[in-house]
Parts: structure tokens; C-alpha cells; sequence
């Protein structure tokens, strides 16, 4: 009777425990994604091959080993972490940043421009277009905001509207940059470039860059405002309850316009370090680039934390790099897609575990009474 | 003038999916349930279509072919939106995470899919899509005004209508006075799936030619922005649906137009989200949604 008892208050705990149920939800998408897989007749431990060359740079098969794809797996998380973090910063405001994808591409478009229009500094040069990437990020986030608190636009509308502006101002902008063709524009002078010849020499010529330090910082600057600051304890009080706060001095409106302002920079940031950091030429996009949406499922996933945002960007940007490896195996790599897709829908479902937590406390309240 | 005229068709051949989406949207938002997954339901209804259609088509099956996919990509639609009706209604889901979900889940199940079937990340070419009538117009608007017709007539003039409504005003007065609110919920989110996987379908048998990563393009959003900027009745959206769809079209055939030659074709394209978004604004402070878009009904909890 005793061992019931706490097997069941095990359960308990692990069911309100968010991260618990997090890995519970990654698990669950890994699940039916290998079941798909093995439905249709491919092998899934290919699968399983190819996502494990990407984690640790081992090939299985031939049994070499290559470091770059570690370096690429870095490199792939990182944009996938900022725009988790700007999904997250929103969300501990109560808001739905749907919009990283916009905040992204338009951090892209400017980073790009001033990739190829500015002024040619080595060590300045780069420092102003990752800069021009975050303010023009928070600009886009901003305005959101600003339609939210001020005339009430649900952010959720607002930031999908912007998306589809964003992407077709960054083909109508791109489009008279220097050298552009159809899809690219002319390549970067080196000085825009966030090369870090250390990083290609330890990692076997990956594109891992200077980004990856920029996210780093970014973790850093996301804990600490989250945790530290008045600033950020206003927002997550504005979050818990809209009311009591206004009730408290905080100012509810210019809370939700910073928040969102500070979700546009991280995205932003995201668009900059892809743009300058994994391409050598100005790219005019033709659709999206996914970071922003995806960015939505590792806020989920990491339960808008630093460190839950910097581990689900990682699991993502391992399966990103995983895509071309599965191809390899005959896996198709939108198996990846799907499994992101499914770990979104499950933690929608997980509304079902309060319901059945509510439900078992109720049985056991039941049996209770009646025993007695 | 005659350019102007002649531009009718293609119009018509636009506007036709964005409109038969919206309704769906609209009808599943005003028993109060929020839908952003008409994106990817719109998706897997055009890839279901042209799969269906280049399969039966190289198995010799004719023009009955064209009409057996639109019905499948519209079931197919149906089915994916039972994922979005579960966790919405029955499990008082976040509606904006699970659609969401949906939308990044369609985006991989499509392709996947293609690449099951055809070996390739798009769907095969199949050889004829839907044909015109005498007039040049695809046979998808006369689908299109039959669903507006319907939607409005079903909404408006019978009970089930109202009781749809009083579930997306105040479920809690429905279910007090007797109606099922779950289940008109269920048939509306199921209802908004089979009509986008219809559009889905519509645009791939007279668009294009095959399934891409790229057939949606948005198109599902724009429906969405339909929706709000129409206010959620059936002649504001059908307007709303004309306008954006026009502007869609503008992107397309501006070359034709010297005055419009100057302007990028992009421009078009953005027309339908900066309107959407200056109309918000605009509306601001009076509150066209129904009420309880959007929030989970909760029996006993008000």
C-alpha cells in the first residue's frame, strides 16, 4: 500500500513538473515520428544514424569521425535558441510572438544591406550591421507591442500580418542591392563577415562563427533581466496577471511595448548572425526561413527558461543538421519537420495532463469518502 | 478597359480558394474557436488533391478524377483539423499553440509524403487541372459562391446557425438553454478543415500543376486576415476575400499594366497584411469577434 502511494505521488510530481513533461513531449514526438518512419517502409535506426553523426560528428557505418558537424550543429542551434528567446521573452509577458519570424527576416534584410553598404572597418563593420539587425528587430517587435497596449490588436494577428510584410519588403529592399540576381545578391567584403578563424580550425571548417558568442551573451542578458531586474520582474507580473499589476504601479502598456521591442532584438539578432554568419552573399528570400516559427516550439519546449530555450535550440539545430545526413539514408528529411510539428501539437495537448491530474484527484477524494 | 475586363477570370480563379477558406475560418471563430492552422490545412488539402489527381489520372481515370480529389483533399483537411478539434475542445488546449502545430506539422507531412510517393521533395506533374467554362471562368468561383451562400444561409437563417453563434457569444447561455456546445464546436473546427483542404485543392488543380513546398504561400494567412478585416460576417468577408485576392492578383498580372510597371510586384503581395493591419487600428475599441473566440469552454467554470 505504502509503495502505491508514492509510486503514485511520483507521477504526480513528474506530471506538474514542467520540464519533466517537456522531455516527456520531445519523447513522445520521437516516438511517433520513428513510427511513421518504419510505416512507410524506411528503417528507422538510419534515422537514429544520421542524427547521431550530427550530435557527435561519429559515423556509425565507416566508423570515422568528423568534427565539423558538431561545429555545424552549434551553428545551426544558434539562430533556433534567439528566436526561442524571443518567443520566450514575449510569453512571460502573456504575449504570442508569432512575429520572430518577421523580427527575423527584417534583422536579415538589414544586416544584409549594411553588409554590403557599410563602411568597410575591419572589426567595426560587422559590429554595425549585427547592430542594425537588433534595432531594426525591435523596431518590428515594437510596433506590435505599440498596437497591442495602445489599440488593443491582438498580437497574435498583428505579428502573422507582419511576417508576410516583412518578407516582402526584404525582397523588395534586397532586390536593389549590389549584384542581385533572382535569389542572391554579390558576396560580402570580408570585413561584414563573422568568421572565426579559431572556430574553423577546431571544428574542421564548419560555419560555426562569432554568432554563436553573440547567443551566448544573449542567454546571458535574457536571464538576467528575466531574473534580476525590475524590469523583467514587472513583465512576468504583467504575465501572471494583468490586473493586480496595473493595480501595483507597474505600467502595464509600456511593459507589454518593451517586451515585445526586446523579443524583436533577439530575433533580430537570430536574421543578422544567419545572415552574415552562414552565407557569403546577400540571400533574397523567396519564402521563409522557418527559425521564427520554430523558434515557437523550443520556447515551448525549453518553458521560455534561458537554459530549457538554449537545450531545446540545440535538439533543434541537431535535427536541422541531421536533414542532409537522413537524405543520405534514404530518410526523407522532412521526418524532422514532422517530429518538430508533433512536439508542438503534444504540448498543446498537454492541457489534457491538468484535466486528468484534476480527474485523479477527484477518484481519489471518491474513494476516500467511501472507505471512511 | 479591356484588359481590366479580361482580368476577371484570373481574379475570380484567386479569390475563389482565399474566399471558401475564410468562410471556414469564420464559421469555426464564431462558435468561438480560433483557427491559424488554415494554413497548413490548406496544404495538406492541396497535396492530398494532387496526389490523388496524378495517381488516378495515370491510371486512366478522366475528368471525374479532378472532382474525387477535391472531395478527398477536403476530407483529408477535415481529418488533419480533428487534431486542432480535440485539443481546442476537448482538452481546453492553447488554440494558438495547437495551430501552430498544425502549421509546422503540415509543412513536413506534405513534403514527406511527396517523397513517399514520388521519390521527390513535390508532388508529379499531373497533365490537365480543372478546365473553364465557356465564360473562362474555373468552376472553383461557382464552389465559392455556393459555400458563401450556404454559410450565410445556415448561419443566419436556421437555428443551428444561431446556436453556432450563441456557442462563440456565450457558451455558457447556449449550454444552459440546451445546446451541445461541444459538438457544435466539433462541427464547426471540422467544418473550417474541409473547406480549406477543398481550397487547398482548388488551387492546385487550377494554379499549378503539382504540390510544392511553396503552392500555399500564405495564402491561409490571408484568409485569416479575411476574416478579421470582413468582421466576421459573410458579405465583409466576401468583400475582404475580393480585395486581398485582387491585390494577389495585381502581383501577378501588374506587368501588364504600364502605370503599374513602376511599382513592385511585391507591393501587391503585401497589400492584403498592411490593410488588414491599418483596419485593426482603425476598429479599434469596438470588438467585432465573438466574445468567447477563442477561449475554452469550461462547463460550470464562467
Amino acid at each position: 500500500m505504502k509503495s502505491v502511494e508514492k509510486h503514485e505521488s511520483l507521477t504526480n510530481r513528474l506530471l506538474s513538473s514542467d520540464g519533466a513533461v517537456s522531455v516527456l513531449v520531445v519523447l513522445l514526438g520521437f516516438l511517433v515520428g520513428t513510427i511513421l518512419v518504419a510505416i512507410v517502409g524506411k528503417n528507422p535506426l538510419n534515422m537514429y544514424k544520421a542524427i547521431f553523426q550530427s550530435l557527435s560528428g561519429y559515423n556509425i557505418d565507416n566508423g570515422k569521425m568528423n568534427i565539423r558537424y558538431i561545429g555545424e550543429t552549434l551553428n545551426y542551434a544558434v539562430p533556433f535558441i534567439l528566436c526561442g528567446l524571443s518567443m520566450a521573452f514575449a510569453a512571460r509577458a502573456g504575449l504570442f510572438n508569432i512575429g520572430g519570424e518577421g523580427q527575423y527576416i527584417m534583422g536579415l534584410t538589414v544586416a544584409q544591406v549594411i553588409g554590403l553598404l557599410g563602411p568597410q572597418v575591419s572589426g567595426l563593420h560587422w559590429i554595425l550591421a549585427i547592430l542594425g539587425a537588433m534595432i531594426v528587430g525591435a523596431f518590428w517587435g515594437g510596433i506590435v507591442g505599440i498596437l497591442k497596449a495602445k489599440y488593443e490588436v491582438s498580437e497574435v494577428v498583428s505579428t502573422i500580418m507582419l511576417n508576410y510584410v516583412a518578407l516582402y519588403l526584404s525582397r523588395i529592399i534586397c532586390l536593389q542591392l549590389p549584384g542581385a540576381t533572382t535569389y542572391k545578391t554579390a558576396n560580402f567584403p570580408e570585413t561584414a563577415l563573422l568568421n572565426n578563424s579559431l572556430f574553423q580550425k577546431l571544428t574542421n571548417n564548419s560555419m560555426l562563427n562569432n554568432g554563436f558568442f553573440l547567443m551566448i551573451i544573449a542567454l546571458v542578458v535574457y536571464w538576467f533581466i528575466m531574473e534580476k531586474t525590475n524590469l523583467g520582474f514587472g513583465l512576468r507580473a504583467t504575465g501572471f496577471n494583468k490586473e493586480a499589476a496595473r493595480c501595483s504601479g507597474i505600467p502595464v502598456v509600456k511593459s507589454i511595448a518593451i517586451s515585445m521591442a526586446i523579443a524583436g532584438t533577439f530575433a533580430g539578432l537570430a536574421g543578422g548572425i544567419v545572415a552574415l554568419g552562414s552565407f557569403r552573399y546577400g540571400r533574397i528570400l523567396s519564402g521563409m526561413d522557418n527559425y521564427g516559427f520554430n523558434g515557437i516550439a523550443v520556447a515551448l519546449v525549453g518553458n521560455n527558461t534561458a537554459f530549457g530555450t538554449m537545450l531545446a535550440g540545440f535538439l533543434f539545430g541537431m535535427l536541422k543538421n541531421a536533414q542532409a545526413l537522413m537524405q543520405g539514408k534514404q530518410i526523407p528529411k522532412e521526418i524532422t519537420f514532422i517530429i518538430q510539428g508533433l512536439i508542438v501539437v503534444f504540448i498543446a495537448l498537454r492541457s489534457a495532463i491538468a484535466i486528468y491530474l484534476a480527474w485523479r484527484n477527484k477518484r481519489q477524494l471518491q474513494r476516500e469518502v467511501l472507505t471512511k | 478597359m479591356n484588359t481590366l475586363f479580361n482580368m476577371i477570370p484570373s481574379v475570380l480563379m484567386i479569390v475563389s480558394p482565399i474566399l471558401i477558406t475564410a468562410v471556414g475560418g469564420m464559421i469555426c471563430e464564431k462558435s468561438g474557436v480560433v483557427n491559424i492552422a488554415l494554413e497548413g490545412l490548406m496544404g495538406v488539402g492541396a497535396c492530398a488533391a494532387a496526389s490523388a489527381h496524378v495517381l488516378m489520372e495515370g491510371a486512366g481515370l478522366g475528368t471525374p478524377s479532378i472532382w474525387i480529389s477535391l472531395a478527398i483533399g477536403a476530407s483529408i483537411g477535415a481529418i488533419f483539423s480533428l487534431i486542432h478539434a480535440v485539443a481546442a475542445i476537448n482538452l481546453n488546449a492553447d488554440q494558438t499553440i495547437s495551430g501552430t502545430g498544425i502549421n509546422l506539422l503540415a509543412d513536413g507531412a506534405t513534403i514527406f509524403v511527396a517523397q513517399i510517393l514520388f521519390n521527390a521533395d513535390r508532388t508529379r506533374e499531373f497533365r490537365m487541372g480543372m478546365q473553364t467554362d465557356a465564360l473562362g471562368i474555373y468552376p472553383t468561383a461557382y464552389i465559392a459562391l455556393t459555400v458563401v451562400l450556404l454559410a450565410w444561409f445556415i448561419l443566419y437563417k436556421l437555428p443551428f446557425g444561431m446556436h453556432l453563434r450563441a456557442c462563440g457569444e456565450h457558451p455558457h447561455a447556449a449550454d444552459s438553454v440546451g445546446i451541445n456546445v461541444k459538438r457544435i464546436r466539433y462541427i464547426a473546427v471540422l467544418t473550417s478543415g474541409l473547406l480549406a483542404g477543398l481550397a487547398g485543392g482548388c488551387i492546385v488543380l487550377t494554379q499549378t500543376i503539382q504540390y510544392t513546398s511553396n503552392t500555399i504561400n500564405g495564402r491561409g494567412f490571408i484568409a485569416l486576415a479575411a476574416v478579421s478585416f470582413g468582421r466576421w460576417r459573410p458579405v465583409g468577408v466576401t468583400f475582404a476575400a475580393f480585395l486581398f485576392g485582387t491585390a494577389q492578383a495585381f502581383a501577378i498580372i501588374a506587368n501588364n499594366f504600364p502605370a503599374l510597371r513602376v511599382l513592385p510586384s511585391e507591393v501587391f503581395n503585401m497589400l492584403p497584411y498592411i490593410i488588414t493591419l491599418i483596419a485593426l487600428v482603425a476598429f479599434s475599441g469596438k470588438n467585432y469577434a465573438p466574445r468567447a473566440n477563442g477561449k475554452p469552454y469550461i462547463k460550470g467554470a464562467s
